[in-house]
């Protein structure tokens, strides 16, 4: 256990939790923005990889293979969201449905293989888990996910800040508002989940270069990493950060703790089997809280309301 | 401005729980007209409202506003034409974003939402004026989330969004009935006097029979999916809670087992 060990896999962890904090940043968008938990993500990650991977296999460039990603990923997004509001499937199984359908169109992306490998040797790859260090900083993984995340929040930033956006981040405020204010709520949510999924494709390209392969297991339990992010980003800086785009920077800081304390972990001999389970249990604790907290203070309003007039609580409904 | 020609809306149909919430229901309403609406528990005065608004199309019959005939109408394309407060105040704004973001939204209800980076420093001067009139010190915190503003000020704010761009008619669901009595009285004054200066056509469900009889022009009852009682003019000036019980029971002939809700 030797700390020089650990100190050597930080830039690592930091590239990695950069990668993840992308998808954090496409959680972000339907978890927090659009209030819907979608699980395309476990299939839309590995959907990027793929693409990307073959594209690049096939003579692409780097940057028409990661634009293919996001796109590819925007289909998928899209087709949980007409499931959601077109065929009125519940938004939680409409992305179940995506993600097991995408297992098998990742397969056939990559040619019936379960793992496409691309050496970085032969490629000219965006990011790669050998520059992490010892590079000049123009190469180095860190610096390029960094200025990409910067790029992506700038954009999402100027996005949701128009008039169009606005209603966006409303819908998972109060549909019922937005409704009311002529909103087309369930166009605004399928374009919530096309852009958070083109973000989560695109961030699958990114870590398939980063490690080399694509897999089509890549994207599993993905949807827990990044909700990881976004409650550490959260609890964090939450308070501190109320700008939206230091919120979106949030989720990527998030993401990068989260990383870091999962290397402090396996430093300090956790068996590497047990961290999906750690990330599960750190998930489903965060999650909690504000359920806690709300059960809390939902008594105190009705104990003031109960106090003036009663049936508000039975009316409260109608 | 309103015609609702013969509505019927069932729920449930064909199962045990079937409801027959509208019955053939007919109204209209000139322009000016500040309605009060009232009826007991289950009469079908939300069930007519969200007919108007267009929460879903009713079985039978038709709704015009202004002329147009909307029963077709999805809801989001029939916002431009109403405002509307809930009576939950929790959902007639979005708690996650700042007050002059919701102003801004309500002010392009009807409008195409473009990719225009937004709120003008013009728009910003107007919504400090207008949210300087409520009374209640918003003026200042333009900036505030909403989520941090008590239950009166968010439907104070939501009736303001409902009026800002002025809408052809106005409904409004029992939105006071969720806020303490000093709260719900001010923002009924509020109501008044937003409805009276821009001189909406104005639907308002109450469950309180003095202000049904104390605001607007008009009252109309309902029960059982039926419009049963409608008094307006001289007649309604000059109306008390206990003329109103009596005329209730002339045209029922039914002992009011819902008085005590009437009466609030
Ligand atoms: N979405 C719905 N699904 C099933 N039944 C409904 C629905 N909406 C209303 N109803 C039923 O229709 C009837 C009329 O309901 P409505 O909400 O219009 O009554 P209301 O006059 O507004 O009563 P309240 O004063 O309690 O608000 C009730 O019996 C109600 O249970
Ligand atoms: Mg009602």
């Amino acid at each position: 256990m030797n700390i020089d060990a650990l100190i050597n896999g930080l830039p690592g962890a930091a590239a990695q939790g950069l990668i993840w904090g992308i998808v954090a940043i496409g959680i972000y968008i339907t978890y927090k923005i659009l209030d819907i938990a979608d699980l395309t993500v476990d299939g839309s990650l590995g959907t990027g990889g793929a693409v990307c991977v073959m594209m690049m296999l096939a003579g692409y460039s780097n940057g028409m293979s990661l634009a293919a990603a996001f796109v590819i990923g925007m289909v998928t997004g899209l087709v949980t969201g007409l499931l959601n509001t077109v065929m009125g499937i519940p938004a939680i199984l409409a992305g179940i449905l995506t993600q097991l359908g995408l297992y098998s169109v990742n397969l056939k992306i990559m040619g019936s293989r379960a793992n496409t490998p691309i050496n970085p040797n032969n490629y000219d790859l965006l990011v790669s888990l050998r520059n992490v260090k010892n590079v000049p900083f123009y190469e180095n993984a860190i610096f390029i996910t960094a200025v990409i995340t910067l790029v992506i929040v700038a954009i999402l930033y100027l996005f949701f800040g128009t008039e169009f956006g606005c209603t966006l981040r409303a819908t998972g405020g109060s549909e019922a508002m937005c409704r009311a204010q002529g909103v087309n709520v369930e166009f605004n949510k399928v374009v919530g989940l096309t852009i958070s999924n083109g973000l989560v494709a695109f961030a699958g390209g990114l870590l398939a270069q980063y490690q080399g392969f694509a897999d089509v297991n890549m994207g599993r339990g993905a949807i827990v990493i990044g909700l990881a992010a976004v409650v550490i980003g959260e609890a964090i800086f939450g308070r501190i950060f109320s700008n939206f785009a230091l919120n979106l920077i949030a989720m990527s800081l998030g993401s990068i703790i989260y990383y870091l304390v999962l290397q402090v972990v396996i430093w300090r001999g956790l068996d590497p089997q047990l961290l999906k389970l750690l990330s599960a249990i750190i998930v489903a604790i965060f999650l909690a809280i504000p359920y806690f907290k709300g059960k809390y203070f939902n008594g105190v309003i009705l104990a003031r309301h109960s106090g003036s007039e009663k049936g508000d609580a039975e009316n409260a409904g109608n | 401005m309103l015609e609702i020609k013969n509505i019927s809306k069932t729920f449930n149909a064909g199962t045990i729980n079937e409801k027959r919430a509208l019955d053939n229901l007919s109204l209209k309403l000139d322009e000016g007209d500040f309605v009060t609406v009232i009826g007991g528990n289950g009469a079908g005065k939300s069930t007519m409202l969200n007919a108007v608004a267009g929460v879903w199309k009713p079985d039978l019959g038709q709704v015009f506003i202004g002329g147009v005939d909307v029963t077709k109408m999805p809801e989001h394309k029939r916002a431009k034409f109403l405002g509307r407060v809930f009576q939950d105040p929790m959902i007639g704004t979005a708690a996650n974003m700042q007050i002059e973001e919701n102003l801004a939204i309500a002010m392009r209800r009807g409008n195409r939402r473009t990719l225009k980076w937004f709120i003008t420093k013009k728009e910003r001067e107007s919504y400090r004026e207008k949210l300087a009139e409520l009374g209640l010190g918003l003026e200042d915190r333009l900036k505030s989330k909403v989520g941090l503003l008590s239950g009166g000020q968010r439907q104070a704010l939501t009736l303001l969004m409902a009026s800002l761009k002025t809408p052809k008619l106005l409904l409004l669901d029992e939105h006071t009935a969720a806020l303490d009595p000093k709260t719900a009285a001010k923002v009924l004054e509020l109501t008044d006097k937003i409805v009276n200066e821009n001189k909406l056509t104005t639907l308002m469900i109450t469950h309180n029979m003095n202000d049904a009889i104390a605001y607007g022009n008009r009252l109309i009852m309902l029960s059982d999916g039926k419009l049963i009682l409608d008094i307006k003019g001289e007649e309604k000036k000059h109306l008390t809670v206990e003329s109103v019980l009596a005329k209730f029971y002339e045209v029922s002939g039914d002992s009011f087992a819902d008085d005590s809700t009437l009466l609030g």
